[in-house]
């Protein structure tokens, strides 16, 4: 069977996980609002933790799995794996921009400042976030699809074990200076644990739902540029392929590439 | 192994091929492979004195920069640290953006992909090549800095620097020698190389600067913390390892 249709027809789990990402996420937020109880100091504004700490939990085990999925394209050099490592962290950076500006408003309404840099886990945030800002120019600035995947992966992996590093290196830099406020989940009480728990599974299905929804969207497009291509010339097809302004990868419209060098 | 055997077979093997063929003629081909590579760059760049240079000459403007952005005609401790690092991070950078240039441009990679060379070796050549870069830009900024802006003496810093120094430089030639081996082939190659090496060398600046910053107290406050030369030294670590096993990857074509 042609591999794009194959790709279409299995992708039957994107409506449930929908469904259940919008039943979760509705669960979570009348949790935080009418069951958890207000934070004795900071009353109302700390329900914001239930957005921050989730959003910032996923996004970084996003970035993670991009690199993971990077090192299976670099091992197997299915375009697929590169396709889910593009995905991945192109919605992790999204919710990496959420978590930067929940952040930014907690820390304005407990601090009164839009920035501190006493706090490590924001701090950590906005260099990778900065790192991984990189990751469409770099796919850009390529011209050959082929070694755009490779070099892409090659970013991924490297960016995915900076991540953990990088929150070694700031949390070192800031632990001695300043008590740590926000993000301290061990030590909360039962009804906040399970409004935080709740919160973050939604957040995860949120980011499996947008992972899907733009895989498919990919797939799709694929699919109808390889139907296109069977209906119309060759050059035709190919001035369609190079006009199309996107740092996504594509994936090949017929058989994947083999690891074979052109 | 002759050049006939040798290349089509990096050519065509499955990616990790190349760790598998490691082993004695692995070792051997390394041994011979790595002086003559360093020997070139080390060569070129003293016939053509392109990145040195320029790099210290960077440093020194930027001392004077500093001198009037700060308005101070001294600095001392988690200051000192501050001008010291950032100067050498960014003439650092110069040096990681022509790293590669040369290689791009003329050939240098296609010859080297021809020869029965593992990949690998010429990481290793270009990293040492960077380390080097490094070693001579901080022989002319470090006393240019002492002589220039730094308040406290540096003689009494210097045994303990150099230590901070070495393992920094470590960690920014493997990180510097991935990320000039990425920029180098994208259109944009002089703005992807410090935009990619920025951020992840930010680890190191907050190293280097901690450990640094007793150093270059006032009365010589103490030595650096152990953990900042701890967390240096996993930083070069994991880069160090991260560069070797991607790096193959980055020479296939």
């Amino acid at each position: 069977m042609h591999p794009a249709r194959r790709g279409i027809r299995s992708r039957i789990g994107t409506a449930e996980l929908a469904v259940a990402t919008v039943v979760t996420l509705t669960a979570a937020l009348a949790l935080v609002f009418f069951y958890a109880p207000l934070e004795a100091e900071q009353g109302f504004l700390q329900k914001i933790f239930y957005v921050h700490v989730p959003l910032a939990i996923v996004s970084l085990c996003g970035f993670v799995l991009g690199g993971i999925f990077a090192i299976a394209h670099l091992r197997t050099r299915r375009a697929v794996w590169d396709y889910r490592s593009y995905v991945s962290i192109h919605i992790s950076l999204v919710f990496a921009a959420a978590t930067l500006i929940t952040g930014s408003i907690w820390a304005k309404g407990s601090w009164g400042h839009w920035w501190v840099w006493s706090e490590p886990t924001l701090v950590s945030f906005l260099i990778v976030f900065l790192l991984y800002a990189t990751y469409q120019p770099l796919r850009f600035a390529i011209e050959d699809p082929e070694r755009q995947a490779r070099y892409a992966s090659v970013f991924a992996v490297t960016a995915g074990a900076f991540v953990p590093l990088n929150f070694i290196a700031v949390r070192l830099s800031t632990a001695y200076l300043h008590p740590r406020v926000l993000g301290s989940t061990s030590n909360l009480p039962g009804p906040m644990a399970l409004t935080f728990l709740v919160s973050l599974v939604a957040f995860a299905l949120l980011f499996a739902t947008l992972c899907s929804f733009e895989l498919q969207m990919k797939r799709t497009r694929a699919h109808v540029r390889a139907l296109r291509r069977r209906l119309s010339f060759e050059g035709a097809a190919s001035r369609a392929a190079t006009s199309s302004r996107s740092a996504a990868p594509r994936l090949p419209a017929t058989a994947p590439r083999s690891g074979g060098l052109a | 192994m002759s050049a006939e055997t040798a290349t089509p077979s990096r050519l065509t093997d499955a990616p990790g091929a190349t760790h598998a063929r490691t082993g004695a003629a692995g070792a051997r081909s390394m041994r011979a492979v790595l002086p003559a590579l360093l020997r070139k760059e080390l060569l070129v760049e003293l016939r053509t004195l392109q990145a040195v240079p320029g790099m210290s000459l960077f440093a020194l403007s930027t001392f004077v920069v500093f001198h009037f952005a700060l308005n101070r005609g001294t600095v001392a401790g988690d200051l000192a640290a501050g001008v010291l690092w950032v100067t050498l991070l960014f003439a650092a950078l110069l040096g990681v953006n022509r790293l590669f240039v040369a290689d791009a441009d003329q050939g240098g990679f296609d010859g080297f992909l021809l020869a029965p060379a593992e990949p690998g070796a010429m990481l290793i050549a270009k990293a040492l090549t960077l380390l080097a870069y490094l070693v001579v830009l901080e022989i002319v900024a470090v006393p240019a800095f002492g002589l220039l802006l730094l308040g406290p003496s540096l003689g009494r810093a210097l045994p303990d620097l150099i230590w901070v120094l070495a393992l920094a430089d470590l960690g920014v030639a493997a990180v510097g020698t991935l990320v000039s081996a990425i920029a180098v082939q994208t259109r944009a190659r002089d703005l992807l190389g410090p935009l990619l090496a920025l951020p992840l060398l930010v680890p190191i600046v907050i190293g280097a600067a901690r450990a640094s910053e007793p150093l270059l107290a006032e009365g010589h406050v103490g030595h650096p913390a152990a953990r900042w030369l701890l967390m240096l030294g996993l930083y070069d670590l994991v880069f160090g390892l991260i560069a070797y096993a991607l790096f193959d990857f980055l020479l296939e074509d």
